[in-house]
């Protein structure tokens, strides 16, 4: 299956990149960040500073497993922040590129 | 790890939001008094404009620190905001600078230009105030001919194209029972409707009496609410949650931790409804700016505070409610750790019975007044007029 660029369905595995999608402003909190979504004029509360840097830095890296590792999240977390991404993915926060 | 807005209430960021945030999620801003209206339940108790409002540099020098401060949206009013010469100016440099802009309005300047001009902007969102689903209703309390306005406004708005204007009503005692009529009103002109709680603030404080609420009609409001989850509160009816389920929602009073107010002449106010010195953090003129007042006034860190739950402490509900709206208590003469005036579970009665009887009948009264003289009574028809237009 090819991934459609900015499809939020896209996968969250190898090869294929993600960022902060262009219309989403995040700002940086003490419990983690606010992102509100200029389009659907929605506000998403990420309740984790380390989940904030992986959104931020989604655009420097090929993949999600590659952005996870680069945050030195631990593998055995790696479930818990994909489910994370998958649902800030659905609120269009994050977008495939 | 991750929660959307409707945040449990008691989860951990729930008790983060508490303490404030590094810069308001929204803030309302004030543009002036000036109105040409003279609503009964004006929080700001508008009417004429002040000599010493914010000048255009002020405004959009205030906008840029916003912007440096991520603050994502204003919400403006007024007043009427459209009566500023200079407000579309205002509007596109808010959006220039990436900060979006909700703005309310009573409709009447809202011809088809102004409604193409909204159509076209990007990040600009419409509100346009009624408080009746016919012309007998909302014209009581809103002035003659001001519920027809504000339908030409939205029909303008349909006809430029304008996606998902919001219908902005004050939920009274006179219209809770046509709360359908106002939802059908909003879906005919492809609205969102929006209702929010009448506060004793401005002249609200004199119309309070005969507006708010009843018990029962709360209670069918709350019913009704949870019904229609995709109605736009503001987060205002969080005092019905002791009624047992919450709404959506943050169900938290957001007063100097997620939102505050700026009025036209740049003081800043820990919400809308609290105009008044004792709740004024600051001004937007001070060296620093907004962000220091933000950041470091006196009476920010005081509401940051975890509350007591004074009056409220043996009840049940607490937890649910927070003990309701500062302002509603405020203003009605009671102390701040004292149960909502409308309490749900009836404790409201009481302590402004107790308050009364320990001579704290004297209420506060608001502190800014720009109204054109004279109290603005409740009119029983469609008696009054429109003021003439604002200089």
């Amino acid at each position: 299956m090819t991934a459609v660029a900015g499809d939020a369905r896209a996968s969250l595995g190898a090869g294929q990149p993600w960022q902060l999608s262009a219309q989403v402003g995040l700002r940086p909190e003490r419990f983690g960040a606010l992102a509100y979504h200029y389009g659907t004029r929605r506000l998403v509360f990420l309740n984790d500073s380390v989940l904030t840097d992986v959104v931020r830095t989604l655009a420097d890296h090929d993949d999600v497993p590659s952005a996870l590792a680069a945050a030195g999240v631990p593998a055995a977390q790696r479930g818990a922040y994909t489910t994370a991404l998958r649902r800030l993915a659905d609120a269009g926060v994050i977008s495939a590129r | 790890m991750l929660a959307e807005h409707a945040v449990q209430r008691r989860s951990p960021l729930h008790e983060r939001m508490k303490t404030g945030l590094e810069a308001p999620v929204c803030l309302t801003w004030e543009l002036t008094y000036g109105c040409n209206l003279a609503c009964v339940h004006c929080l700001s108790s508008s009417g004429r404009r002040d000599p010493r409002e914010l000048t255009t540099a002020e405004c959009t020098g205030f906008l840029d620190d916003l912007s440096a401060m991520q603050v994502f949206y204003v919400n403006i009013g007024g007043g009427e905001p459209t009566l500023r010469p200079d407000f579309w100016d205002i509007v596109d440099h808010s959006v220039s600078v990436g900060v979006g802009v909700k703005f309310s309005t009573n409709g009447t300047r809202l011809d088809a230009a102004a409604a193409a001009r909204c159509a076209a902007t990007d990040y600009v969102d419409v509100q346009i105030s009624i408080d009746g689903a016919d012309a007998a209703t909302n014209d009581a309390v809103r002035g003659d001919g001001s519920f027809a306005a504000a339908m030409a406004a939205l029909e303008n708005l349909a006809e430029a194209g304008f996606v998902l204007p919001k219908l902005s009503v004050v939920m009274t005692r006179h219209n809770i029972p046509q709360i359908d009529g106002l939802r059908a009103i909003a879906d005919r002109y492809g609205a969102q409707l929006r209702l929010t709680r009448l506060r004793p603030s401005g002249r609200g404080a004199d119309s309070w009496d005969d507006l708010h609420p009843t018990q029962e009609q709360q209670r069918e409001l709350h019913r009704w609410l949870l019904d229609h989850p995709d109605t736009l509160t503001g987060d205002s009816f969080f005092h019905l949650s002791a009624l047992g389920e919450s709404l959506p929602g943050l169900n938290l009073c957001g007063a100097g931790r997620v939102v505050c107010l700026i009025d036209p002449v740049g003081d800043v106010y820990a919400c809308p409804f609290v105009l008044h010195d004792r709740f004024k953090a600051g001004s937007v003129r001070d060296e620093g700016g907004f962000a220091t007042v933000w950041r470091d006034a006196p009476l920010f860190a005081e509401l940051r505070e975890p509350g007591s739950a004074g009056a409220c402490a043996s009840c049940g509900s607490y937890d649910a409610c927070q003990g309701g709206c500062m302002a509603a208590k405020f203003f009605t003469g009671l102390e701040l750790d004292d149960p909502d005036p409308e309490c749900v579970k009836g404790h409201g009665e009481a302590a402004l019975l107790r308050a009364a009887a320990s001579g704290g009948s004297d209420r506060p009264h608001p502190g800014v007044g720009h109204g054109r003289g004279g109290p603005v009574p409740l009119a029983l028809g469609p008696t009054r007029r429109m003021a003439d237009a604002v200089r």
